[in-house]
């Protein structure tokens, strides 16, 4: 068998193996794809745009969702210095305690606080919803299928509905969501915000950037993964290079006399 | 002791005392190979590897995971955001099940090929199907402790399986779960059983290393080692080729590590589990999807468990299923044709378990299924008795010259003499 096949083969197994997942996703309906900053080999994440995209999180999404696992210290990879995390932390009420008078209280966050919830606990989220629980969005982009491209859509996905469609109260028409109907509002509007670095405010933009801005806070080690992931490769391939001209070297005799 | 073994007088004192030495310079050193194994034989020694790059990151992952159902997910994630390298040793752990299953795979489908499961490796082989049943208790165990929603429901699913078996079924369930439903008892054990059973599954290697030296290893075309001249020692020849096989699956590996970590795992699995909210798939691992295919083609539960293990367990008596007394598919026309079929049909039961069970999937299931078994009841033990195998090489190192082999290859043997 030469190796060549082997190669071959064992790609072709993987490739299978890795295409069946794809599709058991099922007939999902296909999202545009936006060519992300962070999607290359070689992606980063364009930092300008994960801010602007904290500045939609903050004025936008937080007033239903929260993102329990991202401390205001980690905004530090979005290129924010100490004292500006500083800053936007103490924007934030953090609940802390019990002191020790056995009380609960209310203090300004500091940068090692998790981001403040927009509810106290799930039930009063799920009460304030309409039974509809806005889901944390720390993880959203790795717990959706095409993760980046689906939440892009979403947000643009606000359209008026067929005409026979009958859309019940509490609930909007979305050409992206599976089903068609969410509980979510459309959240996004011509200059809903005011971008503190002056980029005009568009719905699309606006939902590039708090893309971007989720994607970092779901892999927030993407960077440093596919720097390291370039060179390790890089290793690998000299030291299989090498390894296959000593094994040449070395199985020369036995080779030759057949 | 007639005269020392070693250079080095320490080793020597200490061999003398306890021959450790020598049974490595045996084993590993001198160990008679054939020398013409080809690339498939590389597999073997990279599922060792892989088994103990598993043990050596599930450990250290171990001493940052928190097995309880309030706790578990969050300090994945924490591992992920906050543990040095933590994602590093995740990603590695998380594909590294994936991998260790591809390379089993092929093992697996090499040993088919070349017919390695034959007298006098029987027990071999049986010892190597142990280990495949061990790691899917292994992986299935190890895919619930993040906690995620594939991971909670996965579990409930297969735990349920059990409360096929008639009378006690119910009440084996509960002892699984240890409660009313799949919880933190469950999780608990486990995360228990994840952890002690590798260890199971390098006692059970080192029995198959035990039996594989006992006889040495099959080869390409599958007849006995007649003499020196068919082996070569294993050091340096295979050492180093076992450091190529290494390297490149190292590449590829790292490819998946590093670029798409992801690609094998199920986005819901980065939900916290959620008992009340049930996934609008539930699917497994893909390593699983084969399996899980044959579970739902059989209409009955009680069935689709039996059929399902069953599959397994037609490998453990497959050296007396099939007793053509010719190992290798060079020289197995027919078995080769077969053994394709099987390959496409194994290939064919994955794709069907990764699809809905409706419509056209659940008829295709059904067929591939009763093909599996066909292969394995019908066809094996009927071959031998139809198939005119290929007349065989006197020797590994003496080419075959038949009809077919070209005249410039026997020229070329002439001349060599």
């Amino acid at each position: 068998m030469r190796f060549s096949k082997l190669v071959l083969y064992f790609l072709i197994l993987f490739n299978f193996s890795l295409s069946k997942l794809a599709l058991s996703a099922g007939k999902a309906i296909e999202y545009p794809d936006k060519n992300w900053s962070f999607s290359s080999i070689f992606g980063t994440f364009d930092k300008a745009s994960a801010q602007r995209g904290f500045q939609v999180y903050k004025e936008v999404c937080a007033g239903c969702h929260g993102m329990r696992l991202i401390s205001y210290r980690n905004l530090a990879a979005l290129g924010y210095n100490q004292d500006e995390l500083k800053a936007i932390a103490s924007q934030f009420e953090i609940t802390d305690g019990p002191n020790d008078d056995g009380e609960f209280f209310t203090r300004p966050g500091r940068p090692s606080d998790k981001f403040a919830s927009p509810y106290p606990n799930k039930k009063a989220a799920i009460a304030a919803n309409g039974g509809a629980y806005p889901p944390d969005l720390s993880l959203i982009i790795k717990a959706r299928s095409n993760g980046a491209n689906y939440l892009h859509a979403l947000l643009s996905g606000y359209v008026e509905p067929p005409k026979d469609m009958k859309v019940p109260e509490g609930m909007y028409y979305n050409k992206f969501y599976s089903g068609n109907l969410i509980a979510m509002p459309q959240p996004l509007y011509e200059d809903g915000i005011e971008y503190l670095d002056g980029t005009k405010a568009s719905p699309d933009q606006m939902a590039i950037d708090v893309t971007t801005f989720l994607a970092w806070a779901s892999e927030p080690e993407l960077e440093e993964r596919k720097k390291l992931g370039v060179t390790v490769i890089l290793f690998l391939i000299v030291f299989s290079i090498l390894s296959y001209f000593t094994m040449r070297q070395i199985w020369a005799p036995i080779k030759n006399k057949n | 002791m007639s005269k020392p073994k070693f250079k080095n007088p320490v080793v020597n004192w200490i061999d003398y005392r306890l021959p450790i030495f020598t049974f490595m310079n045996h084993e590993l050193n001198e160990y008679p190979t054939p020398k013409n194994l080809n690339y498939f034989w590389n597999f073997g020694s990279l599922a060792g590897i892989t088994l103990v790059i598993m043990i050596v990151t599930g450990i250290v992952l171990s001493m940052n995971y928190t097995a309880h159902i309030d706790y578990a997910f969050d300090s994945v994630e924490r591992i992920m955001r906050d543990v040095n390298h933590g994602w590093l040793l995740r990603y590695i752990h998380m594909n590294g099940a994936s991998f260790f299953f591809i390379v089993v795979y092929i093992h697996i489908f090499r040993g088919l090929y070349y017919g390695s499961y034959k007298a006098p490796r029987e027990i071999l082989w049986i010892l190597g199907v142990l280990i495949l049943l061990l790691m899917m208790a292994t992986a299935f165990m190890g895919y619930v402790l993040p906690w995620g929603q594939m991971s909670f429901w996965g579990a409930t699913v297969i735990t349920n399986l059990f409360s096929a078996i008639p009378l006690v079924g119910e009440s084996i369930v509960t002892w699984l779960w240890g409660g009313f439903s799949v919880d933190n008892p469950t999780l608990n054990r486990f995360f228990s059983l994840h952890f002690v059973l590798p260890f199971v599954i390098v006692g059970v290697v080192i029995l198959h290393l035990v039996a594989l030296h006992r006889f040495g290893s099959n080869n390409p075309i599958g007849i006995d080692v007649k003499g020196k001249q068919d082996t070569i020692p294993f050091h340096p020849y295979y050492t180093i080729k076992d450091l190529f096989g290494l390297s490149v699956f190292a590449t590829i590996f790292a490819a998946a590590v590093f670029f798409f970590p992801n690609f094998m795992g199920h986005p819901d699995n980065y939900i916290p589990a959620n008992p009340m909210v049930t996934p609008a798939h539930i699917v497994p691992e893909w390593y699983f999807l084969p399996f899980y295919a044959i579970l739902r083609a059989i209409p009955d539960k009680l069935g689709g468990v039996l059929f399902m293990f069953g599959a397994i367990m037609v490998l453990f008596v497959l050296p007396w299923l099939d007793r053509s007394s010719v190992r290798s598919s060079q020289f197995r026309p027919l078995y080769k044709l077969f053994f394709w079929f099987l390959v496409i049909d194994c290939i064919a039961l994955g794709y069907l378990g990764a699809m809905p069970a409706e419509g056209i999937y659940v008829v295709l299931s059904r067929l591939a299924t009763a093909y599996y078994f066909f292969h394995f009841l019908i066809i094996l033990p009927l071959l031998p008795k139809i198939e005119s195998t290929r007349p065989l090489p006197v020797s590994i190192s003496t080419p075959i010259i038949t009809a077919s082999s070209n005249a410039s290859t026997v020229m070329a043997m002439r001349e060599k003499k």
